[in-house]
């Protein structure tokens, strides 16, 4: 009896052995690859972008001399490369404005109209295409008697064309447009999504109470909504200053509508200034963190709220 | 009675700027694609007499498709988009599942550690390391080839091991356990179990990465400036300069790019819809 006992025992502590060998071996042949490519791709070009914004590397000199902050005073004295972010309001407000149409737009949707599916997808639609595509559908609708200013004029409103790709005071405006038109359908369903996964009873219920449309909108779906108008309002700023694709593609940035990646991304490999395009990228990232950071003292209260 | 009837009318007048205003945002998603359309049917004469917004003569006239198709080597840039994308999505796919899989499943010194660098990467946002990421790119010696821009979108892909994550506490660690009775290796029920079972989550994935590999621009432009290499975005791009005149053709060019996006949506929508949803939400 005891003998038959021991003999399990062993056995059962020769394959617990065999089992924690086997799950070494799992664990480090399923991380290592990903973690190889994180350390490749985002932590060390992270270490060397710390590093090359305190050096005036070209990119290709064998020598890096060391400049200490010269970069970074470089970037908040000389206007060309500070001044680049006011671009970025534009496109700030826009997202207030693209949230505001998203969610309006999201509250008729789940209110029952007909066609609604095919309304959402005409609007979802365009998040969808192509960031070059829309670059040149635009040039194309923008230019000097492009459709924008066609339809201007058949609708009787021809005294409101403007030089929309070519005045400087307009040209971010019209940048800040195309991003509603191709980012809202995004907002928008996922709006759609958090309003429909509130449940039917509580409409009831408020219409029960006779609850207007107004008052449904105002105390059911936006206190269920809020958090997810919150993720989309950060998203929103960290977009707002990582333009690039947009005028880039349109205008290389040209009349006024360059924006701070564009100025990094052309400082870094068309001047060769690989120190100076570094510095400039831990500037946005800095205030990147600040906006996470926020963030995540924001969720974190929201969180707090939800247990007392 | 006439408090009812004022109600209807309010509510009529609401139901009509309800639907008025869904038709004129339609009109505004639509009317800017809807031109490109027509004007790639057109020919050059017909181009610069018809007005903008006028249909086409015909709906059959293919030869600025043709023009565009050929001059701007866009079965190169189908053929490098669709390689790239697969090979990164099946990458994706295999390096997400498995690391999620171990960090769900499994208890181990650095685990937190782990989760903590990939909790940490994803605060940085790509477009402002690319200065530095370049040069990583170069040292590995992968620039101006495929492997740069696959590298890349399976490298810095943290999203989806966090949709794949998410998912796996839905799948009970019953079965692996029913599983692992049986005798099967850890393996296995990575294979066997966890793998079927994230189907979903991979379908989101799929979606999420991969109108995102399909449409991203600067990652190409940047990486792979060879003509050869062309994808779709860079290939479309390079029409920017000498075919400035020809905006029939330019417009051709547009829609072939848009129109595999349109086919996508019209028959996976409901998918689509999910992914962006699901995925954008965590």
């Amino acid at each position: 009896m005891s003998i038959i006992a021991t003999v399990k025992s062993k056995k059962v502590v020769d394959y617990k052995k065999q089992r924690q060998r086997e799950k070494n071996i799992t664990i480090i042949t399923f991380t290592c690859i990903p973690l190889v490519l994180l350390i490749l791709f985002s932590f060390i070009p992270l270490g060397s972008m710390f590093y090359y914004g305190l050096t005036s590397w070209n990119g290709t000199a064998p020598n890096k001399e060391f400049v200490g902050f010269q970069n970074y005073v470089t970037i908040f004295t000389k206007p060309e490369y500070f001044e680049v972010f006011k671009v970025s309001i534009y496109y700030f407000v826009g997202s207030f404005v693209q949230l505001a149409l998203a969610l309006y737009f999201a509250t008729i949707l789940t209110s029952g109209v007909r066609y609604q599916n095919l309304f959402k997808g005409f609007l979802f639609f365009p998040y969808l295409i192509n960031g070059v595509a829309i670059g040149f559908i635009f040039l194309y609708c923008l230019k000097q008697g492009g459709t924008l200013d066609i339809i201007l004029t058949k609708i009787g409103l021809g005294s409101l064309i403007q030089k929309w790709l070519g005045n400087a005071k307009i040209i971010n405006y019209s940048m800040a447009g195309v991003s509603i038109w191709r980012y809202m359908g995004n907002n928008l369903i996922m709006f759609i999504g958090a309003i429909q996964s509130i449940s039917d009873e509580i409409y009831e219920a408020a219409e029960l109470d006779g609850a207007s449309r107004w008052q449904q909108f105002k105390y059911i779906i936006m206190p269920s909504i809020k958090r997810i108008v919150q993720l989309n309002l950060l998203l929103a700023i960290n977009g707002a200053l990582a333009v690039f694709e947009i005028p880039y593609v349109m205008l290389q940035g040209a009349n006024g509508s360059k924006t701070f990646v564009i100025q990094t991304i052309e400082t870094a490999f068309q001047f060769k200034k690989v120190g100076l395009g570094s510095a400039m990228g831990i500037v946005l990232l800095m205030i990147v963190v600040v906006i996470a950071i926020i963030q995540n003292v924001f969720f974190k209260e929201e969180e707090a709220e939800m247990y007392d | 009675m006439i408090r009812r009837r004022h109600l209807t009318v309010k509510d009529m007048f609401f139901s009509i700027l309800k639907y008025v205003s869904l038709i004129i945002a339609s009109l505004v998603a639509l009317i800017p694609i809807a031109v490109v359309f027509f004007a790639a049917f057109k020919d050059s004469e017909e181009f610069k007499k018809t007005s903008a917004l006028a249909l086409p003569k015909s709906f059959f006239n293919f030869s600025n498709y043709i023009e565009a198709f050929i001059k701007g080597k866009m079965l190169t840039g189908f053929v490098n988009t669709v390689i790239i994308m697969g090979v990164s999505l099946a990458g994706v796919i295999f390096i997400g599942t498995m690391l999620a899989y171990v960090l769900h499943r499994f208890n181990f010194r650095f685990k937190n550690v782990i989760l903590g660098a990939f909790l940490l990467a994803t605060l940085i946002p790509g477009v402002t390391t690319q200065v530095a990421t370049f040069q990583v790119i170069n040292a590995l010696g992968v620039y101006n080839t495929r492997f740069a821009p696959i590298l890349l979108y399976m490298g810095t892909d943290i999203i989806s091991i966090y949709i794949f994550l998410q998912f796996m506490d839905n799948i009970s660690i019953s079965m692996d356990e029913a599983a692992m009775i049986e005798g099967a290796s850890y393996f296995t029920i990575y294979r066997k179990v966890i793998l079927p079972l994230l189907k979903p989550a991979i379908a989101t994935v799929v979606i999420i990465k991969g109108v995102g590999i399909y449409n991203d621009f600067y990652t190409p432009f940047l990486y792979m400036p060879n003509t050869k290499l062309n994808v779709l975005s860079t290939a479309l791009f390079k029409f920017k300069g000498p075919y400035s005149a020809k905006w029939e053709v330019i417009c051709a060019c547009i829609m072939i790019v848009v129109i595999p996006t349109f086919l996508a949506f019209l028959f996976l929508q409901k998918y689509i819809y999910n992914g962006f949803t699901s995925g954008s939400v965590k």
